[in-house]
């Protein structure tokens, strides 16, 4: 009977608990929480058989407990623990037990008696290993508690002996992680118990099971990344682990002697079997070395990864990774690359093959070769060659790091890595000219290198060909046949594909103004002039004739010998590709020419610069606004906005901060102009015209704010300020104008109450830089807050209004170093009149191709958008792995755009372009406002609140067809 | 101790004719069935009277097992089967079994319809014979019958070559045939388990040979080709129908399309075609990059490779032709040569060895008149280019199929003696040390025999389990050492001189004035005679007894110096 009451009276405490959890109010938590121990513990009592009790506590699990209540959760999954039968029920109270000891806020030191007293009692493996698993999560709850982690220890070192793998691993990875660091002495006199934790694991290095002998190698490395120093001796160890019959095993192996190899580098190993010794970083590089060819692939990346990071590994050492002694029926033979280098030193040139070039030269002796253990001997000739793409890019990685840190071997390995360039793979291919491009301040190229290098410019790829002009711009050619020959290549290229334009003209910049002595004697060739006769003046929009001038002009710059040479026409050209191509041509001192501004621009510097100044001056003009009638502030703004956009026009160094501030000036303008005495004095009748102008205004400057605050890398937080101010600015002038045409009070409660949240958010954002908003706008609606919040709609918009116009200007302080984020569509190029046909209903697929600058975080913010002729409007996120980012500050978007339409009678154009999605709540600190942190983060960035055109659209002229029966 | 005997029938110490007959635990396998390219009369074929003057090939072979579809692996298979009579098993993987009769019937054409032989097996022969053969997957461990189990492990060297593990009972056998370790164009490297047989039979055709990276091979083939093309000349390619062909197809294939190159490449038709068909089909059996991209596009569907036809060859422009067969001596790839040859601008690409005598073997000796048949002279203005792709292990790649599977022998087959002798020599010095699979391993414990069973537990279990209490042993032992200052000053100075010599153990100081390293206990005490002298006692358990002994041999040898 009792039972029956206890059950009944838990029945109607659930239905209870139910239904206020239907209501769903995350403020009344708190009446929820006794009730979760109590229905885990009818549902536990109800279970009937372990199946079911399975299934209770899944449910249980799916939801999150608060820390207050976790402990008695934790009484009542122990209380179950004890009763249970079933281990595989027992085993999921465990796993529950670690999950909520996990809890923030919730401190497991109470449990873990229980926890460790359950674990002795407990027969199945299984469940021991979850325990394990349980008490690791305590203890890495508590790190301080020196004497829980002990006795954690304790623990796991008496389990170290059971028969299961599973607890066997579960411990090691406990010691690893909570084992004491310093070798402390224990205090207790019987000198047993002195737990050396490492001379523990290492036991276990030669378990029978593979995986406790993978557990104990990563609890090892585990010791080290918590500051513990590993012996020595564990090399040896690891060492016999290399050859380990299972590829997991190896792998940690591998990571151990790597990291025992940064811990000892100096310390001298003995070689077996020979008298020798060597340091223990070059016997283990030979080791890893050796791993590069071995029979798991996950192994041998591994392997390939780490070389990288051995730079203090002898130079010898890593000479001999290249060199895989060639050897053909026992005669010493010389690599392709020793025949190419001698080719070229000897002077000889086109050798047609012949048979037998590569003939074996002397004999060798059959003892000196060594076949396997020849240590690091060829282990990047082997990685680069691997069947894999991963250890191949692997091998590259690591190739690059070594040759940052050693010249020698960068000359080395640059065979190697053009040999890379005819990869299969396109990945491998980049990531070897990425890598060349790296180590080329340590490397000047062969000509026959650079023949192979230039081969590539053909590659149909547009990336490898743009990275490809990248290492062009930085690398060193030796001779002027050299120059003379990536010159032809690079316009062979630009014949074949017209739209590497720019980037050509970049590469050959750079390659002008690094080689001036190499491009001197080509000059008179380049420019196909003669010592007597006249020859025909070039074309001057030929594209190629421009390569050609800008490699010249840039060379010319620091050889003063070289206009000499030019013919009429070429200083022509000069004085009009200065211009139009400024970036690209730099200023000459040209002899007979009063090159005055360009003498002048050598000498100073940039801070000096006329411009800059120019941009100064005219920005503390404005300053004096407060101080002018409002005509004459009119006139001002808008002489110094035309100002500033023509200087960005004429600067492009200093477009993004004029185009800043002119935006800035603009709004304020839109502001004055709005707030004109005339408009607001009128009858009422005459509202609505004026209003419209307003509201436009107010719109207007909403939109310009949002462009100032996301269009521009490198905005900081003071400028954010003042573009919050603005936009409050254009909230109130809204809110004034709807609150003057609106007839009736209610409509306007929820306008006022909207605005003052709007307010408040903003004090409570920018808290600390309101002292910097002396006499404005929000400095005086702050103060007058308290008032504000109690009167009534009316009065509040009256307030408001009497402030916005006595508000004062705030300066804009300009920002170091501001871009405006800027797209250009090169895909489609909008030319086409072959419409593109489809069947209506299905889809056609557009290939995008867009270069993006300054633009920040693009994965998540840039979306491009379609427009169809009936307005509808398409908005399409592209993947994140659609954009690459070729160099700082760029990024290009390759995307496929997915058109669809119902069927048109005849074809017509679509506007693809570019947005910015922004959303004004993700630049706040989120914990404030997010409630109950029931919406995660990246929902809530995720959000569009708005979105900004940032590229011209370009016209796609599609056809959908009507699908035929 | 195992007894294998190992016969090989031919490709003992030579190339060619492949043929070794393994017995392994009652068990004889016959491993390839290959013929010798060298010979037109009996010696083409394996001898197998060797077999047959003892009874039937049937009752005596459990099975055959073909490695791959060249046919100095699989050429004698008709005869052996159809002619000398043998109706067991045949295995094979499947992209062998597919390419194989297309090979035998090739082969059958040109020594019937060509050189007129008789007495040679027929086209309904090679069909009969295929029907006896079983396919098997890679890694499909299949079971001959009760005893004899074989498993497929990847070659690479052309499609569909496997190596196979031979299994029975605890004795195994690896042959490897003809196999690859560096990964080309289309194939990827050969692999294997470490399977630890006790026997692995391997090729050894490069034995005294390392090669150099196939890259600048590839790479100076490719800019020859385009060279050649970019002068607006046409390109030989001289090939035999299958392997090479195909990773050369690959090779220009996807450097056209990189490249964007127009120039068109034809293959002559015929066996290429067919071959191509089966590439196509067996696309798990190639290498990384066209497994993975086959789906968006199988890589054997050329795009820019055509099939040829006669009247192509003079079209004007540039062009690169692939033709049958490769060493210029008949057929198509000598009328294009015959065609092409006079102009300078083209070019003839040799992609393998000639035999002495053919054409090809001529212009590659550098000469430049030839003569051919009818008195002809002609003169060869074209390019003349060789390029080495070889699909076999070298020495290096040999060394490591030796190191991954961890034999305990190794037979060399397929090679030429004397640079066996030298690839020998060096296994032997290399793997002399490698670890033995089956060593003995030492092992604590206590074996309980009871109502007639066996059982192995640990020493705590079994004496928990007889009720038994341990017995402890405990040496002692007293090292006498000469030093004038007080005890506790010894035991501190055995203290640091310990700890600064046994850095892996754990070396304390009690309070009591005893040093203790982990269970060890040494105390020092005054002689009661001498009090120069102190007496250490060193005591340890039976357990510790290794480092104890170590223990008191350092502590006899006295403290340093200037240690305090």
């Amino acid at each position: 009977m009792a039972a029956h009451l206890k059950k009944r009276v838990y029945e109607e405490f659930t239905k209870v608990v139910q239904q206020q959890q239907e209501e769903i109010a995350t403020k009344k938590l708190r009446l929820t929480k006794p009730s979760k121990s109590a229905a885990l513990h009818i549902d536990l009592c109800k279970a009937t058989s372990p199946a079911d009790a399975l299934q209770y506590l899944l449910q249980f699990a799916r939801k999150p407990v608060e820390a207050e209540s976790v402990e008695g959760v934790v009484r009542i999954l122990l209380e179950h623990y004890y009763k249970e039968n079933d281990p595989s029920v027992r085993l999921k109270i465990a796993s529950l037990l670690g999950l909520l000891s996990k809890t923030a806020g919730f401190s497991p030191d109470c449990i873990m008696d229980d926890a460790i007293n359950i674990l002795q009692n407990e027969k199945s493996h299984q469940v021991l290993a979850q325990l394990l698993d349980t008490l690791l999560a305590i203890g890495t709850k508590l790190p301080e508690n020196q004497a829980i982690q002990n006795r954690l220890v304790d623990v796991a070192c008496k389990h170290l002996t059971d028969t299961s793998h599973g607890v066997r691993n579960k411990c090691l990875q406990l010691l690893g992680n909570l084992g004491s660091l310093e070798k402390s002495v224990t205090k207790d006199g019987e000198g047993l118990a002195v737990r050396d934790v490492q001379k523990i694991i290492g036991d276990y290095f030669s378990d029978q099971d593979p995986r406790v002998r993978t557990a104990a190698i990563k609890a090892m490395l585990q010791l080290h990344e918590r500051g513990l120093k590993l012996h020595q001796t564990i090399y040896n160890q690891a060492c016999k682990l290399l050859s380990d019959d299972y590829e997991q095993v190896r792998s940690a192996a591998v990571q151990l002697i790597w990291v025992v190899s940064q811990l000892y580098p100096e310390s001298i190993v003995p070689i077996p079997s020979s008298n020798e010794e060597i340091r223990l970083v070059d016997d283990a590089f030979g080791k890893i070395c050796h791993m590069v060819s071995d029979g798991s692939w996950v192994v041998r990346v591994q392997a390939a990864k780490l070389l990288g990071s051995m730079e203090q590994v002898s130079s010898h050492f890593l000479e001999q990774t290249l060199d895989k002694k060639l050897m053909s029926d026992l005669r010493r033979k010389r690599t392709a690359h020793e025949r190419a280098k001698e080719l070229y030193s000897s002077g000889e040139f086109s050798s047609g093959r012949k048979w037998g070039d590569d003939a074996p030269k002397e004999e060798i002796d059959t003892g000196a070769v060594n076949l396997i253990e020849s240590g690091a001997c060829g282990a990047f000739v082997h990685g680069l060659e691997d069947e894999m793409y991963e250890v191949r890019i692997a091998a590259v990685e690591a190739l690059c790091m070594l040759a940052q840190s050693s010249p020698s071997f960068a000359e080395k390995c640059l065979d190697f890595l053009v040999d890379m360039f005819n990869d299969e793979i396109e990945e491998v291919r980049l990531q070897s000219i990425h890598t060349m491009r790296k180590i080329s301040n340590n490397i000047t190229l062969r000509e026959d290198q650079l023949d192979t290098v230039l081969a590539v410019l053909e590659d149909s790829s547009r990336d490898i060909r743009e990275a490809l002009h990248e290492l062009l711009c930085c690398t060193n050619v030796s001779t002027k046949e050299g120059i003379h020959l990536a010159l032809v290549e690079l316009l062979k290229n630009l014949t074949k594909y017209p739209t590497d334009r720019d980037s050509i003209w970049k590469c050959l910049k750079f390659l002008g103004s690094r080689h001036p002595t190499l491009v001197l004697p080509l000059v008179p060739e380049l420019l196909s002039t003669h010592p007597f006769f006249d020859t025909a003046e070039p074309d001057m929009d030929d594209p190629a004739y421009i390569a050609v001038l800008v490699l010249i002009f840039n060379a010319a710059k620091t050889c003063p010998t070289m206009p000499a040479l030019f013919s009429d026409h070429t200083f022509r050209h000069y004085a009009y590709l200065r211009d139009s191509l400024s970036h690209l041509v730099p200023a000459l001192r040209l002899p007979g020419r009063k090159l005055v501004s360009s003498t002048l621009s050598a000498n100073i510097t940039p801070h000096e610069d006329p411009s800059h100044q120019f941009l100064q001056q005219s920005l503390e003009r404005v300053y004096s606004l407060q101080h002018l009638d409002p005509q004459g502030a009119q006139e001002l703004l808008e002489l110094t906005i035309r100002d500033l956009q023509r200087l960005g026009e004429l600067q492009s160094e200093l477009a993004g901060v004029a185009d800043f501030s002119a935006t800035y000036l603009r709004c304020q303008l839109l502001l004055i102009k709005a707030l004109q005495e005339k408009l607001w004095n009128v009858a009422a009748p005459l509202y609505l015209k004026q209003s419209d102008l307003a509201s436009a205004a107010a719109k207007q400057i909403m939109e310009e704010t949002y462009k100032m605050e996301f269009m521009y890398s490198g905005v900081e937080n003071k400028q954010v300020v003042i573009i919050h101010h603005m936009r409050l600015q254009a909230k109130a002038l809204q809110l004034i104008v709807t609150a003057r045409t609106t007839r009736g009070v209610d409509p306007l409660f929820g306008m006022c109450e909207k605005f003052l949240q709007e307010v408040d958010f903003f004090q409570r954002c920018f808290i600390a830089d309101l002292p910097h908003l002396q006499d404005s706008f929000v400095d005086k609606l702050l103060d007058l807050m308290p008032r504000l919040m109690t009167s009534k709609p009316v009065e509040v918009v009256k307030i408001v209004q009497t402030m916005l116009r006595q508000s004062t200007f705030l300066h804009l302080p300009l920002p170091e170093q501001i871009h405006k984020a800027s797209a250009t569509i090169i895909e489609p190029a909008g030319e086409s009149d072959n419409p593109l046909r489809f069947t209506s209903g299905l889809v056609v697929a557009l290939d995008v191709d867009a270069t993006l600058e300054h633009v920040q975080d693009p994965q998540n913010t840039v979306k491009v958008q379609v427009l169809y002729p009936d307005g509808q409007a398409q908005m399409i996120h592209p993947k994140p792995a659609d954009f690459r980012n070729p160099g700082p500050g760029r990024h290009r978007l390759i995307t496929q755009v997915y058109l669809s339409h119902t069927a048109w009678t005849e074809p017509c154009q679509v506007e693809v372009r570019l947005l910015l999605a922004y959303n004004s709540n993700s630049r706040l600190p989120k914990s404030p406002w997010v409630e109950g942190g029931e919406v995660s983060p990246q929902v809530e960035t995720s959000v569009i609140e708005g979105t900004i055109p940032f590229s011209k659209s370009v016209k796609v002229y599609i056809m959908p067809k009507p699908a035929r029966r | 101790m195992p007894e294998i005997r190992v016969t090989p029938l031919g490709a003992g110490q030579d190339v060619g004719r492949s043929c070794i007959l393994v017995s392994i635990g009652g068990k004889n396998v016959m491993l390839d069935c290959g013929m010798h390219m060298g010979f037109n009369d009996d010696r083409r074929f394996p001898d197998f009277s060797y077999i047959t003057r003892n009874g039937r090939l049937t009752d005596f072979l459990d099975c055959v097992i073909i490695s791959h579809f060249h046919l100095d692996h699989c050429g004698a298979l008709p005869y052996f089967s159809e002619m000398v009579g043998y109706d067991g098993p045949i295995y094979m993987t499947h992209p062998t079994q597919a390419i194989c009769p297309i090979l035998l019937e090739d082969y059958r054409k040109i020594a019937v319809d060509k050189k007129g032989e008789a007495n040679f097996f027929t086209s309904q022969m090679i069909k009969d014979c295929m029907k006896k053969v079983v396919a098997v997957h890679l890694h499909q461990t299949v079971q001959v019958d009760d005893e004899l189990e074989i498993k497929a492990y990847y070659a690479g060297h052309v499609l569909g070559a496997a190596m196979f593990q031979i299994k029975v009972g605890s004795e195994s056998v690896v042959y490897t045939g003809d196999y690859n370790m560096t990964p080309d164009r289309h194939l990827g490297a050969a692999w294997i388990d470490k399977c630890r047989p006790n026997l692995l039979i391997t090729e050894s055709t490069y034995a005294t040979t390392i090669r150099d990276s196939k890259r600048c091979r590839e790479r100076d083939f490719l800019k020859k080709v385009h060279e050649a093309v970019e002068r607006g000349g046409k390109v030989l390619i001289p090939v035999f129908a299958l392997g090479r062909a195909q990773e050369l197809c690959i090779l220009l294939e996807t450097f056209w399309e990189r490249m964007n190159l127009k120039a068109p490449i034809y293959f002559s038709t015929g066996l290429t075609e067919k071959a191509n068909h089966y590439y196509k089909l067996f696309i798990t059996w190639t290498n990384q990059k066209i497994r993975k991209t086959f789906v968006q596009r199988n890589m054997f569907e050329f795009k820019h490779i055509k099939a040829f036809d006669r009247a192509f060859a003079d079209n004007p422009g540039p062009m690169v032709v692939f033709a049958t067969p490769g060493m210029l001596h008949a057929g198509q790839s000598l009328q294009i040569f015959r065609k092409w040859a006079g102009n300078e601008k083209n070019m003839v690409i040799m992609p393998g060895y000639c035999v002495q005598g053919t054409v090809g073997h001529k212009i590659l000796s550098g000469q430049r008149k030839l003569e051919m048949e009818g008195r002809q002279v002609l003169e060869v203005k074209m390019q003349v280019e060789y390029m080495s792709f070889s699909a076999h292990a070298d020495a290096k790649g040999i060394m490591q199929l030796v190191g991954q599977a961890e034999p305990e022998n190794v037979l060399l087959v397929h090679g030429e003696a004397k640079k066996m002798e030298f690839l020998k020599q060096k296994i032997e010095q290399e793997f002399r040390l490698l670890p033995d699979a089956k060593k003995p391993r030492l092992l604590h414990g206590t074996l309980i025999m009871k109502d007639s069973n066996f059982r192995l537990v640990s020493s705590e279990q079994a004496l928990k389990e007889l009720g038994l209490a341990e017995h402890q042993l405990r040496f002692t032992c007293r090292v006498h050492l000469h030093d004038p200052r007080k005890e506790q000053e010894t035991a501190l100075r055995v203290y640091s001189h310990l700890k600064s010599v046994l850095k892996d153990h754990c070396v304390q100081h009690l309070p009591d004035g005893s040093v203790t390293v982990e269970s060890i206990l040494i105390q020092a005490a005054a002689h009661s005679e001498d009090p120069g002298t102190k007496v250490l006692l060193v005591s340890w358990t039976y357990q510790d007894e290794e480092l104890g002994s170590y223990l008191t041999s350092l502590l006899k040898k006295g403290l340093p110096q200037g240690a305090t």
